[in-house]
């Protein structure tokens, strides 16, 4: 597909105190593609999510968005550059409804007023060009939905404001088979319709379902970004636990620099 | 029976809501827990007819009702505030105190000082909105516990209240303006006027929001809905405004007695006000975000510690407001000014109103009619001679009546709920 990636990251470094979660990462992010960040618990894919979105500063490292490098701060200044995270704890407010949840922060006003038919107008359109049709009414509580629902709120949410790369960190890790289907068909059709796009997965299926490209994080280095169809599930599976999968992957002398932490080893 | 669909906002299909389907929605919506003021206004009507049976001479007069918005005043006015404070979990055990204190301020300058209204009036409210920031930075920026704060404010303020006072000496006013805040009433003529205005005010809000809402193709509440809410408001309003404009007083040739009490209209602004920022401003919405969710809130970008301190200030502010009238009603401040029950019945009255304890959910309007169920409970049982004891007694089981519907309505929306 599109040669250019949208969003390109090098040699990105985050450290917390002493602890260094993130070595020396790349990404790239193509527009419309699927890019599953996959890795094991504790890896770094959060951190390294954060850091795109302006919750963590980035130690080191480049963050280059549609050909021009830029430094984010804050979650505000991601959005306004149009990337937007969906994160793996949901972030909707249980005691407003659809519309509410989806222009949080950023409410469409006439004078002081707030101007609930244009949001309600935008919200139904943006729910509608995401073939979302399973809402009873777009000012439903977001508490009486199923968790599917939300998920797909949280989602719609993310993509109303002309985001071009969305990520999702874990969108199906509390969800049922046929909610976790319907989400991913979502997550596929936002792909579909330009945006750039990360997953972020502990399911090798729903990696495989929906990607185009795989980029394993094996602790806190990027072990290889391939393409989905040029691996297998158990490649991949190798690149999650080892970092390693044949000549896929880090150096094998790589690995060993950690081994210095259990204590007794080294010198 | 049969469904209409239609399509609105962006082509999502939906089903066309009737009256009846209105009906049904709520009624699903109490069953799910979410019972809003409905058990407050049920209560207000068996509470109102009990009283009235037993003591249909005195309960029923028209003075008693007349004086049943200066009693209840200084109460609503701090339960409006609360509710802000309520909304997001929070909870503020020194709005009575500070209302004392605030009508102190007040007192003193009009009368230690002699200052006109006009100083002494903004020098009280500005003396709460001090308090509400000192409050809400407190919890906000150091993270102490609303509850902690606000009992340290409670036992100080009483304090600041004796200091101010000079070990207890009460202060009068006489102050002409400030006495006819929660003493005078409206003439009949104008009564009527601030009625019909209101009338037609509310009238106009709900058909222009209908006729917006259908011509840009968007799901409106039905028609008939719309309709009897502003017939059910007008024959509210014209039904009390008739009772008050009635002569109430034993010896009208000595001293007439009639006309709407000037704190009604003066809390329907703030009720009318405060529904409008918390309903149809960002800062609302954001107020009940932060309440539903902090962290949605924040990264949503909105500032949790602005909202956070502005709800304590709104709630001082408002508090200050009920310690003006309380003051005017008394014409005095002594040291228990806003002390023994007020602040519970404050409380109380937000609860009893609707609002949850948990935050996220109430309205202003539960202020209002949380503290006509408290000011008839006192009232009516005062009038059946019961004594100060056993109305406290009534009163707590209420309160305890209320916060375990909130409960329940909280545990059955979490079971119904994702
Ligand atoms: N704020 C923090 N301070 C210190 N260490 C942190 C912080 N956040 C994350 N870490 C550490 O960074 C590492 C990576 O965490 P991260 O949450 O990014 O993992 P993850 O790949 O998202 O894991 P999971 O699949 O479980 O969500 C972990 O060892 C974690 O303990
Ligand atoms: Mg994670």
């Amino acid at each position: 597909m599109a040669a250019t990636p949208l969003l390109e990251l090098r040699g990105i470094d985050k450290s917390f105190g002493p602890v260094q979660v993130l070595h020396d990462v790349g990404l790239d992010v193509y527009p419309g593609e699927v890019t599953a960040l996959v890795g094991d618990n504790g890896a770094g894919k959060s951190t390294l999510v954060k850091c795109i979105s302006g919750i963590y500063t980035i130690d080191s490292g480049t963050v280059t968005f549609e050909g021009k490098q830029v430094s984010i701060h804050s979650p505000r200044e991601a959005s306004a550059l149009g990337i937007e995270v969906v994160y793996q704890d949901l972030a909707l407010c249980d005691n407003l409804d659809i519309v509410q949840n989806m222009f949080l922060g950023r409410e469409k006003k006439s004078g002081i007023i707030l101007d609930e038919a244009t949001m309600e107008e935008m919200a139904g359109e943006t729910l509608r060009s995401l073939s979302v049709r399973t809402v009873k009414s777009l000012r439903q509580l977001v508490a009486s939905l199923s968790g599917g629902q939300r998920q797909t709120v949280a989602i719609a949410k993310a993509v109303l404001w002309n985001s071009r790369v969305v990520i999702l960190d874990e969108p199906t890790a509390a969800l049922g088979v046929a909610q976790t289907a319907q989400v991913l068909e979502l997550v596929r059709r936002l792909a579909d319709n330009g945006l750039g796009v990360v997953l972020i997965s502990h399911n090798m299926n729903d990696v495989f379902a929906v990607s185009d490209r795989i980029a394993a994080l094996y602790l806190g280095r990027m072990a290889a970004q391939v393409k989905a169809a040029d691996v297998t599930h158990s490649q991949v599976v190798e690149l999650i636990t080892g970092g390693r999968s044949g000549n896929l992957g880090l150096p094998p002398e790589k690995p060993s620099e950690f081994i210095d932490i259990t204590p007794g080893d080294g010198q | 029976m049969t469904t209409t669909t239609t399509t609105t906002a962006g082509g999502i299909q939906a089903v066309k809501p009737t009256v009846g389907s209105y009906v049904r929605d709520y009624w699903g919506k109490v069953r799910g827990g979410d019972l809003g003021s409905l058990p407050a206004v049920l209560g207000l009507l068996v509470l109102v007819a009990i009283f009235g049976i037993a003591r249909s001479d005195t309960f029923l007069s028209a003075f008693n009702f007349a004086n049943l918005f200066n009693q209840s005043a200084q109460v609503v006015f701090i339960a409006m505030g609360l509710v802000f404070v309520l909304l997001l979990g929070e909870i503020d055990l020194s709005a009575g105190f500070a209302s004392g204190v605030c009508g102190a301020v007040m007192a003193i300058l009009l009368t230690n000082e002699g200052l006109p209204w006009y100083v002494a009036i903004p020098a009280a409210l500005l003396t709460g909105v001090v308090i509400g920031l000192v409050l809400g930075s407190l919890v906000a920026k150091l993270g102490i516990p609303s509850f902690v704060v606000t009992l340290a404010a409670f036992l100080a303020f009483q304090g600041v209240l004796l200091l101010l006072l000079s070990d207890g000496k009460n202060i009068s006013i006489t102050d002409e303006f400030v006495l006819a805040l929660n003493k005078s009433n409206m003439s009949v003529t104008w009564s009527w006027i601030v009625t019909l205005v209101a009338v037609a005010g509310y009238a106009l809000a709900q058909f222009n929001r209908y006729r917006s809402r259908i011509k840009r193709g968007l799901i409106a509440d039905p028609i008939g809905i719309v309709l009897a809410r502003v017939i059910g408001l007008a024959v509210l309003l014209i039904a009390g405004t008739y009772i008050l404009t009635q002569e109430r007083s034993i010896n009208p040739v000595i001293n007439s007695l009639k006309g709407v009490p000037i704190v009604v209209p003066i809390i329907a602004v703030f009720l009318v006000f405060w529904t409008f920022v918390l309903g149809r401003t960002t800062y609302g919405r954001h107020v009940y975000a932060v309440g539903g969710n902090a962290e949605a809130a924040r990264r949503a970008g909105i500032s949790v510690d602005r909202i956070r301190i502005s709800v304590f200030v709104i709630g001082s502010f408002m508090a200050a407001i009920g310690g003006i009238l309380v003051v005017s009603r008394a014409s005095s401040v002594d040291p228990n000014t806003g002390g023994s029950n007020i602040l519970l019945y404050s409380v109380g009255a937000a609860v009893i109103g609707g609002t949850s304890l948990f935050g996220g959910k109430g309205k202003v309007i539960h202020a209002v009619i949380g503290g006509a169920v408290i000011a008839v409970i006192d009232n009516g049982m005062g009038l059946m001679g019961y004594k100060s004891g056993t109305r406290f007694i009534v009163t707590g089981l209420i309160l305890l009546a209320a916060a375990s519907v909130d409960a329940l309505a909280r545990r059955r929306a979490s079971a119904t709920g994702s």
